[in-house]
């Protein structure tokens, strides 16, 4: 007992936790990704791909089985990163109650020192977006079911796509000290590889980044309509 | 050289503390670090002022002793070097140096630069050791160990146990420490039997004992005047993982 005990409260335990969601999320992540290029295959490509997923393993599933199980494995998922994330921010706001005077910067990289605020700032494009392209609250023109066409309006606004490119740059960093760090906590680590670590973390935070910002930058230059 | 030294000064633990300015003049770039305090302090005694307090004892950089920020860093701007080894030609003339003990809350300080280091003591303590009595020193492979293997320990044997990781971490967390202590017991062979039950109590000791979680920033890396590799800090957490679900009879007498 004494050994999940400490699995669970020991702050390693937490990083471990923090790192198996991140894991999740992070392959949620390449798969929304790869679908979105799919828009370039036109509307009704598109809308059936978005189709596919509502109506995935059917008739075994219900129809929106497979789309709910999914969204409540992400919801969990995002739910534990959060608060594996705002217990340890505590324990270490009490670990230096008294800062430096004069403080130099040691760490790594930027994007390690920035993982909170980015964090912050991820989780708050995660709600506006599902808003915009979910639910349609604050989309100008929603129209269910018509997911290519909700695209293409969604993009028009360069305003709109000033927002998302900035939460992408977010998670790019997050993702690349995000990827690096969650082999560090699980100890997914061998000699032979160490010095590869960093730079695939940083080809899969770039992969992701351009990925994600190809779609949206063709329809503010009119390539797709 | 002439130098402006802004010095933390606090009388005792309850003291809310402050910093002192002082001029240190003539101070000659073959002097280290600590040689350049004595000479600060000579001087306050002469004008019958209290001498600035900081620990100290080999000043050859083995004994883990001395320690303190200067100028935001750990052991001060040269790497892989702790504060009585480093020498005054790192500085130049009319530098403004900030000296400030080690901040966490589990570093207590005690006088000015000194600080309490009985935390780390403690994680040695709840298994940072063999049960067994090994006897005195084997002669050389009659217990045979893989080259790797005893590279590797060795690398992590060398921490002093100065805390510049903890000074230098933003989370103020002792990872690396604790780490590097796990390391080089795990790796050998007189150390394997109790890998794991090591690491459960010398991570919940650490724990327990204030220091922050890792979120691996790396900063202790570079500050470690012994350059240990955050490489250890990842054999830890499998160590620990793996712990947790191995089915190997816990040493439950702790509890």
């Amino acid at each position: 007992m004494r050994r999940v005990a400490t699995l669970y409260r020991s702050t390693v335990g937490k990083k471990i936790l923090m790192a198996l969601s991140g894991l999740l999320l992070f392959l949620f992540i390449i798969g929304h990704m790869l679908g979105n290029l799919k828009v370039f295959e036109g509307p009704d490509a598109f809308n059936a791909y978005a189709e596919g997923i509502r109506t995935f393993g059917y008739p075994f599933l219900p129809e929106y089985g497979f789309l709910w199980l999914a969204r409540l494995v992400l919801l969990g998922a995002v739910g534990l990163h959060i608060l594996a994330a705002v217990q340890l921010w505590q324990r270490s706001r009490g670990a230096r109650a008294r800062k430096y005077r004069k403080e130099t910067n040691l760490s790594f990289s930027y994007a390690s020192r920035t993982m909170r605020w980015g964090g912050v700032l991820i989780f708050l494009f995660v709600v506006y977006h599902i808003l915009h392209m979910t639910t349609g609250q604050a989309h100008p023109d929603f129209v269910y079911g018509d997911v290519y066409a909700n695209f293409i309006i969604g993009f028009q606004s360069p305003l709109v796509v000033g927002f998302y490119l900035v939460a992408q740059v977010a998670l790019c960093l997050h993702l690349y000290h995000g990827i690096w760090s969650m082999t560090q906590s699980v100890g997914a680590t061998h000699p032979k590889y160490d010095r590869m670590r960093r730079p695939v973390a940083g080809v899969f935070a770039t992969g992701i980044f351009i990925g994600f910002i190809i779609p949206p930058m063709a329809v503010l230059l009119g390539l797709l309509s | 050289m002439r130098l402006t030294l802004h010095v933390w000064r606090q009388s005792d633990a309850r003291d809310p503390g402050r910093f002192e300015t002082y001029e240190a003049n003539d101070i000659s770039e073959s002097m280290s670090f600590l040689d350049m305090l004595d000479l600060v302090n000579e001087r306050l005694t002469e004008d019958g002022k209290e001498p600035i307090a900081f620990d100290h004892d080999c000043r050859e950089g083995i004994c883990g002793s001395c320690g303190m920020m200067i100028n935001g860093v750990p052991h001060g701007p040269k790497t892989m070097t702790t504060a009585c080894q480093l020498h005054m030609r790192s500085f130049s003339d009319g530098d403004e140096i900030w000296i400030e003990p080690w901040r966490a809350q589990a570093f207590p300080v005690i006088r000015d630069l000194v600080v309490s280091r009985d935390p780390f003591d403690r994680i040695i303590e709840s298994g940072g050791y063999v049960s067994v009595r090994t006897g005195s020193a084997p002669d050389a492979h009659t217990i045979p160990v893989e080259k790797q293997a005893a590279d590797e320990a060795m690398d992590a044997a060398v921490c002093i146990g100065c805390g510049a990781c903890v000074a230098a971490c933003p989370n103020a967390s002792a990872m690396l420490f604790t780490a590097a202590k796990v390391a080089h017991l795990a790796l050998m062979p007189q150390g394997a039997p109790e890998r794991y039950d090591r690491v459960l109590s010398m991570v919940e000791t650490h724990d327990e004992e204030g220091f922050g979680n890792c979120t691996n920033h790396g900063a202790c890396e570079v500050a470690c005047p012994k350059g240990i590799s955050v490489d250890y800090i990842a054999q830890l957490n499998r160590d620990l993982f793996r712990a947790t679900l191995s089915s190997r009879p816990a040493n439950e007498a702790k509890e």
